[in-house]
């Protein structure tokens, strides 16, 4: 029988995430702090708003960009927050998650052998989606000495001819760090010269806590350079209604389009009538939510500090990103005896990217409680590699 | 920063000291001081734990009393409420708009108990005209928190 399967999948490697996931599966008692969406429910009037509308029949396909009035509210959004204007006709489309956004931003925008730079550590998908359209991942590891921020340097020393793609994954997952206007702006400076694009991954811009989050579509001639992602996920609690959309120019958003025509067709109905509410009356919530995870990332970071973690202040995003490099061991092997000896579920740094060696992506979208029980196993596992036996 | 503590301490009395102050980015002793201040100022009253009483033994009876008064010269409905609420079976008193005045929420062990207070001692005053008792078949939320059981996490332990 022949081999029924693509070399280039096959040549992909799982997630590092899964991997780790089907060893807590295994386990019976962990806690975990390992997960990437929010705690909350989403908000009732906006659950209320998809009942509505499935007691109201519409259940039918939208228009493959999506519902009109959802992409206006859309580009309400986006200038009302971030100050750059779409036209809601042809510059704006709904996707199913951010997810899809991502991959068909990168086929839409590839040609073979065309470089993308993927600053890292960060979420697990622009790897393989980059690989998948044909295009060659080129990471930037960033490091803690610049807060996790993309600086100018950095990326110059990755720019190639064929580079034509920067991903900027910014607040980020799992480090937490975010991009100020300044940050951007140096960025932007380096994109004109080299005439290059951006995929910015924006779908935690609700949740920075000091310092703003900024886009660089706003940035002096960008907009037309720019692909602006974002979703319903991590801002309104709505991880699976599976809802994201793309704000980026014509020429782009046109070709996006064609490709989730043929694929999906069109993002659930359900979830795009849930999702305007979401827009319309939302800021309430989102603020509520915003104020709940700031409390708890002081709270983390001081019990991590207090423990003996060296630990990043993370201003975005509702993760911490703590070194463990001085107890002298890989992230992997930290992870798993957390997991084996406390039944503590984290992530190893290096499930988003080789240069997360010698970090933990902790979640804390997590009820204090819960972080409570959780420090308290971290503690005493920390307390017998320190020899300080408990 | 009293804001925040309240905010959070209404819906957690019994949180640690060292954790409101983590999770507010001040010290113990500035969180501490404040909320002596704040229950010397009596904008902090009391702490009370929500019990779902279904679940216990005891037997309580809860009603909704709507109360119209006349209002007395001078001093309007006060006076006639300090009378109602001093009763120790009285759980709330309200001063409403509407189709009547006062709203008394009563605690009693029996139905009759209730019926008593209402009779005895709440419809005699002698400003008060008229009352409509209602009594709670079954708390859903009380206090923003919903009685029946909570639901578990569901999430997935890992995601990226």
């Amino acid at each position: 029988m022949r081999n029924p399967l693509s070399d280039t999948i096959v040549n992909i490697p799982p997630s590092g995430i899964r991997r780790f996931f089907d060893i807590v599966s295994e386990m019976d008692g962990a806690i975990s702090l390992g997960v990437g969406e929010p705690d909350f429910d989403t908000p009732w009037p906006i659950r209320d708003a998809g009942i509505e509308s499935l007691k109201k029949g519409r259940t039918f396909y939208t228009s493959n960009a999506g519902l009109k009035d959802l992409k206006i509210e859309i580009c309400k959004y986006i200038n009302r927050r971030f100050q750059v204007a779409y036209d809601f006709r042809n510059e704006v489309m709904v996707t199913v998650g951010g997810s899809e956004a991502i991959d068909i931003a990168l086929r839409a925008m590839l040609d073979p052998g065309d470089e993308v730079l993927i600053p890292q550590p960060s979420y697990v998908s622009y790897v393989p989606c980059t690989v998948l359209a044909g295009g060659v991942p080129v990471t930037i590891q960033l490091e803690e000495k610049d807060r996790f921020r993309l600086t100018k340097e950095k990326l110059l020393e990755k720019i190639t001819p064929k580079t034509k793609i920067l991903i900027l994954p910014f607040p980020n997952n799992p480090t937490g760090s975010i991009m100020e206007k300044e940050d951007l702006e140096a960025i932007a400076e380096v994109i004109r010269e080299h005439d290059l694009y951006v995929i910015s991954d924006e779908i935690y811009c609700e949740l920075t806590y000091s310092g703003k989050h900024a886009t660089i579509a706003a940035c002096p001639g960008m907009r037309e350079r720019t692909v602006l992602i974002n979703g319903f996920s991590k801002s309104y609690a709505m991880t699976g209604w599976r809802l994201g959309y793309a704000c980026a120019p014509e020429i782009i958003l046109k070709q996006m389009l064609k490709i989730h025509q043929f694929a999906i067709m069109c993002a659930p109905t359900t979830s795009q009538y849930a999702a305007i509410e979401a827009l319309r009356e939302g800021d309430a919530d989102v603020a509520r939510m915003r104020e709940s995870y700031d409390q708890r990332r002081r709270f983390l970071v001081k019990s991590l500090r207090d423990m003996g973690f060296d630990c990043y202040e993370p201003q975005g995003a509702f993760y911490v990103f703590p070194s463990i490099k001085r107890f002298g061991m890989t992230s992997d092997e930290f992870a798993l005896r957390l997991l084996e000896e406390e039944k503590v579920a984290v992530v190893p740094g290096t499930a988003f990217g080789d240069c997360g060696e010698g970090y933990l992506r902790i979640s804390y979208a997590y009820s204090l409680r819960d972080l409570k029980r959780a420090l308290a196993r971290i503690e005493r596992f920390v307390a017998r590699l320190d020899g300080k036996e408990q | 920063m009293r804001e925040k503590i309240l905010a959070i301490i209404e819906k957690n009395s019994r949180i640690d000291l060292a954790d409101l102050a983590a999770m507010l980015g001040e010290s113990e002793a500035a969180v501490a001081n404040e909320i002596a201040d704040m229950e010397q100022e009596n904008i902090i009253c009391g702490y009370h734990t929500l019990i779902n009483w279904e679940k216990t033994g005891d037997e309580k009876v809860v009603a909704l009393i709507e109360v119209k008064v006349t209002p007395q010269r001078d001093q309007g409905f006060d006076s006639l409420a300090e009378r109602i609420y001093q009763y120790s079976e009285v759980e709330s008193v309200y001063l409403m708009s509407g189709a009547y005045d006062l709203t008394v929420i009563l605690e009693g062990k029996t139905l009759r108990e209730v019926a008593q207070f209402v009779s005895n001692k709440l419809a005699p005053l002698d400003s008060v005209l008229s009352t409509a008792t209602h009594f709670v078949l079954k708390k859903y939320k009380d206090h923003g928190t919903i009685m029946c059981d909570r639901h578990e996490d569901e999430r997935m332990l890992i995601t990226p």
